[in-house]
């Protein structure tokens, strides 16, 4: 069948693409530290001043709990998106990653990837911080499981997209969070009930709600595969 | 009279020259180099349109407030009315052909819709913000509450203002054509995501003090509804002034920065020849500025 193989071979190669770009974000976010080093302790103090502003009510923070997990989560991917976009914005790597022919959709597929896995790490850290100090307990972790990688999913390409949006403009450390805070809503919603399905501190649907994520992961994920083209030659 | 039609030719990318430098529908300008802006964005056609929309706002007002009758529930506090739903149509209308400019300017790189999307989303944001005032104002002698976190409208609408602010944000860092194709992604980013946004909130607050739309449900009353009408056509017709006005403004900005471009290489090309020939004005006066005073400085065209 000529004309199938091809396309096959193309597809595998935009996957092949997407896992050297996300490697290569990976290996530069491992050699320098900054994840662990930067990242995690950020993660850990808005946890910790969190407690502080609660007034330190361990049933009060109980309650809270899912909600300020998935802002600081939030807080996190601002972050993170922000030291992705500035990865490529030295000597135009971004325009080079282009002209050497790697498609733009596997360069946004590998980039959010490459967030999603940092992400993924600063979050088993902050869901261990939780346990510790507010007190919660995990009542069913496939639902935890699940919901934190469908949340983690959305916050990367929506983070990954936005970051890449305004990474040629002025201001953009400024811009990034008013863009993507009002988009990023019903992540921070959805992630919070169903993690309070998750650590029973509410009855909430659960299963529900990892729909809802599901589908905005992968709508902002399309967006973002779709956009990076025309935001990657303009800038 | 000059000519008061819409633009309806795409302007070439790039194009320039005195033509060029002409807002669509306005009095044309005089030759571009001299006088490249007209000194205002009014035409025949908006200035019947503004007259129109200030008698309607007046008719309105006066219905509204004198001749309408009051509910018998929320008594006074239901004239409101008039103006809260009237603009909020117009918010979503207005969002709506941002939607629509942000994929016209991504797929056909047409320069009047990325100009319509800008003024529409410049108008929405306005009358968002005046949407949710006016509600707020509502709300406190009908729901005894400024702010209601339980309604999905409300805190979708909020949100939708959030994400079209940043939208301005975007706009206003300037940056050309890469500034129009970063605002439009994020016009198209909040177009659709907004069903999800709703489809949360929905879930989230599972119920809403609006109430049902009154006007199809034949509960209001005859004068109430024309009032209503009314207003809906006045806001249309003001929404309309404003955003043909803000189009105008971004088209001669465009122009204007064209016609800067266009002077500066011009400009440029000029000392080029100049230097070419070797006794050009330029080549002189600069060979004067580096050997004798240094008060004799570079003055270039």
């Amino acid at each position: 069948m000529p004309g199938q193989a091809p396309r096959r071979s193309r597809i595998l190669e935009t996957w092949r693409d997407a896992g050297l770009v996300a490697g290569k974000d990976l290996r530069v976010e491992w050699r320098s530290r900054a994840t662990l080093g930067l990242v995690v302790p950020f993660a850990g103090l808005v946890l910790i001043l969190f407690g502080f502003a609660l007034d330190a009510d361990r049933p009060t923070l109980r309650l809270a709990a899912p909600g300020l997990f998935w802002l600081t989560a939030l807080f996190v991917t601002v972050v993170a998106a922000q030291r992705s976009a500035a990865a490529e914005a030295a000597d135009s790597a971004r325009r080079m990653l282009l002209l050497a022919g790697v498609s733009p959709g596997a360069v946004f597929a590998g980039k959010a990837a490459a967030v999603a896995v940092q992400l993924l790490a600063v979050e088993a850290v902050m869901v261990a911080g939780v346990l510790v100090f507010y007190g919660v307990r995990v009542e069913s972790v496939p639902l935890l499981a699940a919901t934190g990688l469908a949340a983690t999913a959305g916050l990367a390409s929506a983070g990954t997209l936005m970051a890449a949006l305004v990474a040629g403009s002025r201001a953009r450390e400024t811009v990034l969070p008013v863009l993507l805070m009002p988009v990023a809503a019903p992540v921070l919603i959805g992630a919070a009930r169903a993690f309070d399905a998750a650590l029973g501190s509410a009855a909430a649907d659960g299963w529900r709600w990892l729909s809802l994520l599901a589908v905005f992961s992968v709508v902002n994920f399309v967006l973002g595969a779709g956009a990076y083209g025309p935001l990657a030659e303009e800038a | 009279m000059s000519d008061v039609s819409g633009p309806t030719a795409e302007p070439v990318p790039g194009a320039s020259g005195p033509a060029a430098v002409t807002a669509p529908g306005l009095p044309a300008a005089e030759p571009a180099v001299t006088t490249p802006v007209p000194a205002s964005t009014g035409s025949p056609a908006t200035r019947w349109l503004g007259v129109a929309a200030l008698a309607g706002t007046a008719a309105v007002a006066l219905l509204g407030l004198l001749a309408a009758p009051a509910d018998d529930v929320q008594l006074d506090a239901v004239r409101i009315i008039f103006v809260h739903v009237p603009v909020a149509i117009c918010t979503y209308a207005a969002f709506g052909l941002t939607a629509v400019g942000s994929l016209m300017w991504l797929w056909r790189r047409s320069v009047w819709w990325d100009l319509t999307a800008h003024a529409a989303a410049e108008v929405g944001v306005l009358l968002c913000g005046l949407t949710l005032a006016t509600g707020m104002l509502w709300g406190r002698p009908t729901w005894g509450t400024y702010w209601e976190w339980g309604d999905v409208r409300l805190v979708t609408t909020l949100i939708l203002f959030l994400i079209m602010v940043g939208y301005l944000a975007v706009r206003s860092l300037g940056g050309g054509e890469a500034a129009s194709t970063r605002a439009a992604v994020v016009g198209l980013v909040g177009a659709v995501n907004l069903p999800i946004v709703n489809q949360s909130v929905n879930w989230w607050a599972d119920r809403t003090l609006h109430q049902q739309s009154s006007i199809t449900d034949g509960k209001l009353e005859d004068l109430t509804l024309f009032t209503l009408f009314l207003g809906i056509v006045t806001a249309g017709l003001a929404v309309l002034w404003m955003m043909i006005h803000r189009f105008r403004i971004g088209w001669l900005e465009r122009d204007l920065q064209t016609a800067e471009l266009d002077a500066a290489i011009e400009a440029r090309r000029a000392e080029a020849a100049d230097l070419e020939t070797g006794s050009g004005a330029v080549a002189t006066r600069r060979a004067e500025a580096a050997g004798s005073s240094p008060d004799a400085g570079v003055s270039e065209p």
